[in-house]
C-alpha cells in the first residue's frame, strides 16, 4: 500500500443546535493512500458529507484532527488552509458552477482565486475541457448544458489547480444511470492517468463497485468497517454492511404473536414444492414450526403448521394463495399443536 | 393656466432637478447601503465571515432608520443639509435627506439580492480556496448582478417618490411644482402633468431595470 496522502485521527464534530448538541461524526479514523480512489457510503444522515467537508475544514472538527500530507489542518493559518484547499478539488451534487460565468471562465475560477495570469489560466482551461470531453462547449452557459456535462464542467474546474485530491460529494447522485456511468469513467480514467487520488461520498453501493479501490461504511456517525472493496462485498462484517450490500434479503420479519394455520397434505403430488412456489408467489418469508409429511407412492400425505408474517397483508396474501391454488387449510391457535 | 414660455421652462427645469436629484442621491445611498448590505450577508451566522453581534447591531440600526417617515426625516435632517451644503432649500439640499433614508432601504434590497444566491456555489468557492474578499468580488457581486439591477430600479424609483415630497420643504423638482400648484395654489392642470411626468420617469426607469436585468442574466436561455 502507498503512503497515506489524507489521514484522519480521533476525529468528532459535534454541532449545535437549536435541540442542545448534535454528535455527526465520533471517533472517525481513516487512512487514505496516495492514488487510491476511496469510497465513503452511508445511509442519508449517517454524517458522510461533514466527514467529507472536514477532509478539506468546510467544516472545522470539533476532536481529533485532519493531515494532509503530513500536515494538520488545524495548524495552519487560515491562509495555509485556503492553500491547501487549492491542493484538494471537490465536485458536488448539484454542480455549484457559477451561473453567470460561461463554461471556460467556471473553469479559470479557482485559477483567478489562485491569481494565476489570465493567459496561462485560459490555455490550461482549455485543455482541461479538452480532457473531460466539453472543449466545444467552452463559450456557453451552465443553464444550457445538461446534467452530466455541468458535473464534466465541474470535474475540469475542480482539476485546475492541480490537486492531489478530488472529493466527490454525491456527484452523481442526480444524474441518471447511463451519465452516472460515464461519470464515474471519466473519473477513473484521471485517477489513473494523472494519479489523483479520488474520495468518492455515496449512498449507492453501484458507485462504490464500480470504481472505489477501497470503502469505509459509516453509519451512526462512526466507521462502522473498512476495507477492500471485495473484501467488504464478499463478506460484510457489520450490520449497516449487511444491510447496503446485501439489501432487503435480509430483512428480519417477527414472527412473534402471529397467526398459525395448519396445512393439510392429502394427496397431492409430492414433486410439487408447495412451500417453495408459495413462498416466491407471495414473496414473504413463512415460518414452519410443525411438519409431518409422507412421500407415498408419488402423493404427498400429512401436515404442516406455518407462521404467517405478522403484517397483515403479507398474511392475507398467503391466505389467498392457498385457496387460489386448492390446497386445504386451517386456522389454528397455540393450544391446537 | 396658459401653456407659455414659462411654464414650459418650468417644467423643463422641474424634470432636470427631479433628475439629477434622484440620480445623485441614488449613487450615494448605494455608496453607503451597498457596503452596508454585503456586510448584513457576510457577518450572518451562517454566512461567510460570521459577526453575529455586528450583524445584529446593523441590522437594528437599519430597522430604525427605516421605521422613520421620510416627511418627519427630511425635517430631521435638513438642519445637516444646511452645515454640508450651505443651504436647506432647494433640490441639492434635499439630495442629504434623500440619501439618509435611501441607503437603509437599498443595504435591505441588496441584503436580498446576495440571499438569493445558491449557498452551494458559495461552499464551491471556498472549497477552491476563495477569501472572504474573492467571494465578495468574484461569487456574491457577479452571481446576483441581475438581481443588483431590478433592486436598483425598485430602489430609484422608491426614491423617485421621496423626492416628490421634498416640495413641502421648500426642495425643488416635479413634486414641487405639483405640491406648489396643486396643493397651494389650485391649479390642477399644473399639477397633474407634473405628476404624469413622474409616472412616465417611474416607466422609463423600471423598464431600463427591467432590461438590462434580463439581459444580464445567463441563467434563461
Amino acid at each position: 500500500m502507498e503512503k497515506p496522502i489524507i489521514q484522519i485521527q480521533n476525529m468528532g464534530k459535534t454541532f449545535k443546535t437549536a435541540n442542545g448538541l448534535v454528535k455527526a461524526l465520533d471517533q472517525i479514523n481513516l487512512d487514505i493512500c496516495q492514488g487510491e480512489i476511496f469510497g465513503i457510503i452511508g445511509l442519508s444522515g449517517a454524517g458522510k458529507s461533514t466527514l467529507v467537508r472536514c477532509i478539506n475544514y468546510l467544516e472545522v472538527p470539533t476532536e481529533g484532527q485532519v493531515l494532509f500530507e503530513g500536515e494538520s489542518l488545524a495548524e495552519m493559518t487560515p491562509i495555509q488552509q485556503r492553500k491547501t484547499r487549492q491542493g484538494m478539488g471537490m465536485i458536488f451534487q448539484q454542480f455549484n458552477l457559477l451561473a453567470q460565468r460561461n463554461v471556460i471562465r467556471n473553469v479559470c475560477f479557482p485559477l483567478e482565486l489562485a491569481k494565476v495570469p489570465k493567459k496561462e489560466a485560459g490555455k490550461r482551461a482549455m485543455e482541461l475541457l479538452k480532457t473531460v470531453g466539453l472543449e466545444d462547449k467552452a463559450k456557453a452557459y451552465p443553464a444550457q448544458l445538461s446534467g452530466g456535462q455541468k458535473q464534466r464542467v465541474a470535474i475540469a474546474r475542480a482539476l485546475a489547480t492541480n490537486p492531489k485530491v478530488i472529493l466527490c460529494d454525491e456527484a452523481t447522485s442526480a444524474l441518471d444511470p447511463n451519465t452516472t456511468k460515464s461519470i464515474l469513467g471519466l473519473l477513473k480514467e484521471i485517477n489513473r492517468t494523472m494519479g489523483v487520488t479520488v474520495i468518492v461520498i455515496t449512498h449507492e453501493m453501484a458507485v462504490i463497485e464500480a470504481i472505489c479501490d477501497r470503502v469505509a461504511i459509516i453509519d451512526q456517525s462512526r466507521i462502522a468497517e473498512v476495507g477492500t472493496v471485495s473484501e467488504i462485498f464478499s463478506e460484510p462484517k457489520s450490520r449497516i454492511g449487511r444491510q447496503l450490500i446485501l439489501g432487503d434479503a435480509i430483512k428480519r420479519v417477527n414472527f412473534s404473536g402471529a397467526r398459525q394455520i395448519r396445512i393439510i397434505f392429502d394427496g397431492r403430488e409430492s414433486s410439487e414444492p408447495v412451500i417453495s412456489n408459495l413462498v416466491l408467489a407471495c414473496k414473504v418469508p413463512i415460518n414452519i414450526m410443525y411438519a409431518a409429511t409422507k412421500d407415498i407412492g408419488g402423493t404427498a400425505m400429512g401436515q404442516m403448521i406455518i407462521q404467517l408474517p405478522e403484517g397483515e397483508t403479507e398474511a392475507a396474501r398467503v391466505i389467498h394463495y392457498l385457496k387460489n391454488v386448492k390446497i386445504p387449510f386451517e386456522e389454528v391457535t397455540e393450544d391446537d399443536i | 393656466m396658459t401653456f407659455d414660455a414659462t411654464t414650459i421652462n418650468m417644467l423643463k427645469t422641474g424634470i432636470w432637478e427631479t433628475f439629477y436629484m434622484v440620480l445623485l442621491s441614488s449613487f450615494l445611498a448605494y455608496v453607503i447601503g451597498m457596503p452596508l448590505g454585503i456586510i448584513l450577508v457576510v457577518t450572518d451566522t451562517d454566512g461567510i465571515h460570521p459577526i453575529p453581534l455586528l450583524q445584529k447591531i446593523l441590522g437594528l440600526v437599519i430597522n430604525l432608520m427605516r421605521s422613520v417617515p421620510f416627511l418627519i426625516l427630511l425635517f430631521i435632517v435638513l438642519p445637516l443639509s444646511k452645515i454640508i451644503i450651505g443651504t436647506r432649500i432647494g433640490s441639492p439640499a434635499i439630495i442629504i435627506p434623500l440619501t439618509i433614508a435611501a441607503a437603509p432601504y437599498i443595504a435591505r434590497v441588496v441584503e436580498s439580492s446576495f440571499r438569493e444566491i445558491d449557498a452551494g456555489v458559495i461552499e464551491a468557492a471556498k472549497s477552491m480556496g476563495a477569501s472572504t474578499w474573492q467571494i465578495i468580488w468574484k461569487v456574491l457581486l457577479p452571481e446576483s448582478k441581475p438581481s443588483l439591477l431590478l433592486g436598483a430600479a425598485l430602489a430609484i424609483t422608491t426614491i423617485l417618490s421621496y423626492s416628490a415630497m421634498a416640495g413641502f420643504t421648500g426642495g425643488g423638482g416635479l413634486g414641487a411644482i405639483a405640491i406648489n400648484y396643486g396643493y397651494y395654489r389650485y391649479e390642477p392642470e399644473l399639477m397633474w402633468i407634473a405628476v404624469i411626468l413622474l409616472v412616465v420617469m417611474v416607466q422609463i426607469i423600471q423598464e431600463i431595470g427591467t432590461r438590462l436585468s434580463k439581459k444580464s442574466d445567463k441563467r434563461i436561455r
